[in-house]
């Protein structure tokens, strides 16, 4: 387990603008991770496309009997 | 923009608390508790009718009392509760004011008036198309319209909350991230959103179907999207109650968790791929693709799965690191056994966890998997299997926060807390039993939503083994002690809130470890360790009851399914 904890030895996040002494980048994942907008459009958008539409596709697709 | 919001400082907690955000999640908790008896109670009246001795209700009766049941605990009490969470987890774990709190009343109002006007409609007795509402059963126009106005007013809360988020931040109120309880209900929220228009989609349509304007609804392309909102729904309950989970070890033990990193990583695969398993409930229609029921149900849901045993692992191990760290480091289990079993926030907690892991979990996965699915689709199996995650998972958890909440909320003290302690107890193994006899049924055979598993007046018959019997039997009297947990539960806490004592100025909280440690809820930053060697032995049996389980069933599916 050697990977960095971020913030596992403070009480603020590393992304605290104020008074952290480095001025290390907000790693990619946890800007993602902060932007509650984006991840409101990932979270419908996923199940929009999978489930919904790929099923309303597979229904519609199915041919009518005559 | 010039507010002012007026604040009032917890003495239990430290937490400064907005007074129009207090207010708003007492009366959605209330009302959520309000209908939790009334739901429960016809839950009680289902299992005594599927209890072949007692059979107690008529055909019709039965179906009404069962659809009343599915709406009023399935999708009222929950969502009620869980609009509570979010609103305790945008304002009061961030020290902000609630936006808009207008609005929120505004959802508030809709939520109710929706979810009595379905009860009327179902209560009347021309509605009873169960939970699931399948056409071309129809309902009245305001069961529909009912279930519409719930969903709107929903949407509005989670437009205040997402709200109060934007706010935040703006106003500066905390640094950084968000916690991460704040994060899982944003996780929730997010699913709340789409299974909303999911329902939205269907419903509406449904309603002028019913009103008589649309000549047919198609009943698979009903089924699809219905589930979208059926399914997810259940889904918010998972990351709600897995937010709860994370609020209870910070309250109880001040825990962080294992990781920061890892456990929101895990809610994002939730919000990526949970509500795909929607796709579950379709695995044996014949109009959809098997690519499309396998990604959904087996390739996505996997992830989805993975996060939750993170969960399941990071939450027990962050209260073993805490616990660790404050001395209790003798052999495996030191700090499991001295952990407060007869506090019912921890007790429901810990049950919680077992039960949503081992009954839930498990069977959810098995049930899952398209082959496997065969065994047990539309049978008692199901709602064992959603019995055990929906109530000993979010349920109990639910419950558990509640213990601690309500008094520090309403600044009184619980008015039975000698039977709290018994209580998660009473409730969670009385649900749990539930859940195992439904499962054991329904591996038996034993449909599922069936008035009268004898076939006495039915033109085709079929014999269910003894033992399927003896199984509804002994589900009915674990749904007996259930009811008696849950009727305590809302004793105390209909009883607390109107007559509670008072507390004294700056008391301890009473059965909490330390003075202030639910100000952990509200930090960012993870324990900083791993070593947390119970966890993973219990991790270890978990995985082995997995594995064993899953390999039992497809031996079984082999042997029902002669092909030789
Ligand atoms: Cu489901």
């Amino acid at each position: 387990m050697a990977e960095q904890e971020p913030g596992a030895t403070g009480t603020t996040g590393p992304a605290a603008g104020s008074g952290g002494q480095g001025e290390e980048p907000i790693p990619f994942m946890q800007q993602v991770l902060d932007s509650p907008f984006l991840l409101l459009f990932i979270g419908v958008t996923m199940p929009t496309v999978f489930y919904i539409l790929w099923g309303v596709i597979n229904i519609t697709s199915i041919p009518l009997a005559n | 923009m010039a507010t002012t919001a007026q604040f009032r400082t917890c003495p239990d907690t430290g937490f400064r608390i907005h007074l129009a955000a207090d207010k708003l999640i007492k009366w959605n908790a209330v009302t959520a508790v309000v209908f939790l008896l009334v739901g429960g109670l016809f839950g009680l009246l289902v299992a005594l009718t599927r209890w072949p001795a007692v059979h107690l209700l008529p055909a019709d009766l039965f179906y009404l009392a069962l659809t009343a049941h599915g709406l009023d605990v399935l999708l009222v009490w929950i969502i009620f509760f869980e609009i509570a969470v979010l609103y305790f987890a945008c304002s009061i774990l961030l020290n902000s004011r609630l936006a808009a709190p207008k609005v929120a009343w505004l959802a508030y109002w809709l939520m109710l008036v929706g979810a009595v006007m379905t009860n009327i409609a179902v209560l009347r007795g021309d509605s009873s198309v169960m939970f699931t509402s399948y056409v071309p059963m129809q309902a009245a126009p305001d069961f529909y319209l009912g279930i519409i106005l719930f969903a709107v007013g929903a949407l509005f809360a989670c437009f205040v909350f997402f709200g109060t988020l934007v706010i935040a931040k703006q106003e500066k109120t905390y640094e950084g991230s968000v916690p991460l309880v704040t994060f899982g209900a944003l996780t929730a929220a997010i699913i709340a959103v789409f299974t909303i228009a999911a329902g939205a989609i269907i419903l509406v349509p449904t309603l002028f179907w019913s009103l008589g304007y649309i000549s047919n609804i198609d009943t698979l392309m009903y089924k699809v999207v219905w589930w979208g909102m059926g399914h997810s729904s259940q889904q918010i309950n998972v990351a709600a109650h897995i937010a709860v989970w994370y609020a209870l070890a910070a309250i109880l033990f001040g825990a962080k968790p294992l990781s920061e990193k890892v456990s929101r990583g895990a809610f994002l695969l939730y919000i990526l791929f949970l509500q795909l398993a929607s796709a579950h409930h379709l695995l044996v229609e014949p109009g959809l693709a098997a690519e499309y029921k396998i990604f959904n149900t087996s390739y996505a849901l996997y992830l989805a799965v993975l996060a939750s045993m993170i969960h399941g692992l990071t939450v027990p191990g962050s209260i073993e690191a805490a616990q660790r760290k404050k001395g209790l480091t003798k052999g495996l289990y030191e700090w499991l056994r001295k952990a407060p079993w007869s506090n019912p926030s921890f007790s429901g907690l810990a049950l919680s966890i077992i039960m949503f892991g081992f009954l839930g979990g498990i069977s959810g996965v098995m049930m899952g998997t398209e082959q496997l699915n065969l065994i047990t689709h539309n049978t008692t199996y199901v709602p064992g299997h959603f019995h055990a995650t929906v109530v000993t998972g979010t349920t109990l958890a639910f419950m558990a926060l509640a213990y601690w909440l309500v008094p520090v909320l309403w600044q009184r003290e619980l008015v039975l807390p000698g039977l709290a302690k018994w209580q998660p107890y009473l409730f969670g193994i009385g649900m749990g039993l539930v859940s195992l006899f439904l499962m054991g049924a329904g591996t038996l055979g034993v449909p599922r939503r069936h008035w009268d598993m004898a076939f006495s007046d039915a033109a085709i018959t079929h014999d269910f083994p003894a033992a399927a019997f003896l199984m509804m039997g002994l589900n009915g009297v674990a749904a007996l002690i259930a009811t008696l947990g849950g009727v305590i539960f809302i004793l105390n806490m209909v009883g607390t809130i109107l007559w509670g004592k008072k507390k004294e100025a700056a008391p301890a909280p009473q059965a909490a470890p330390e003075p202030q440690p639910a100000a952990a809820a509200g930090a960012y930053g993870g324990a900083g360790t791993m070593a947390v060697p119970g966890t993973f032995v219990l991790a270890l049996v978990f995985l082995a009851a997995f594995v064993l389980y899953y390999f039992v069933n497809w031996k079984y599916l082999a042997s029902v399914w002669g092909l030789s």
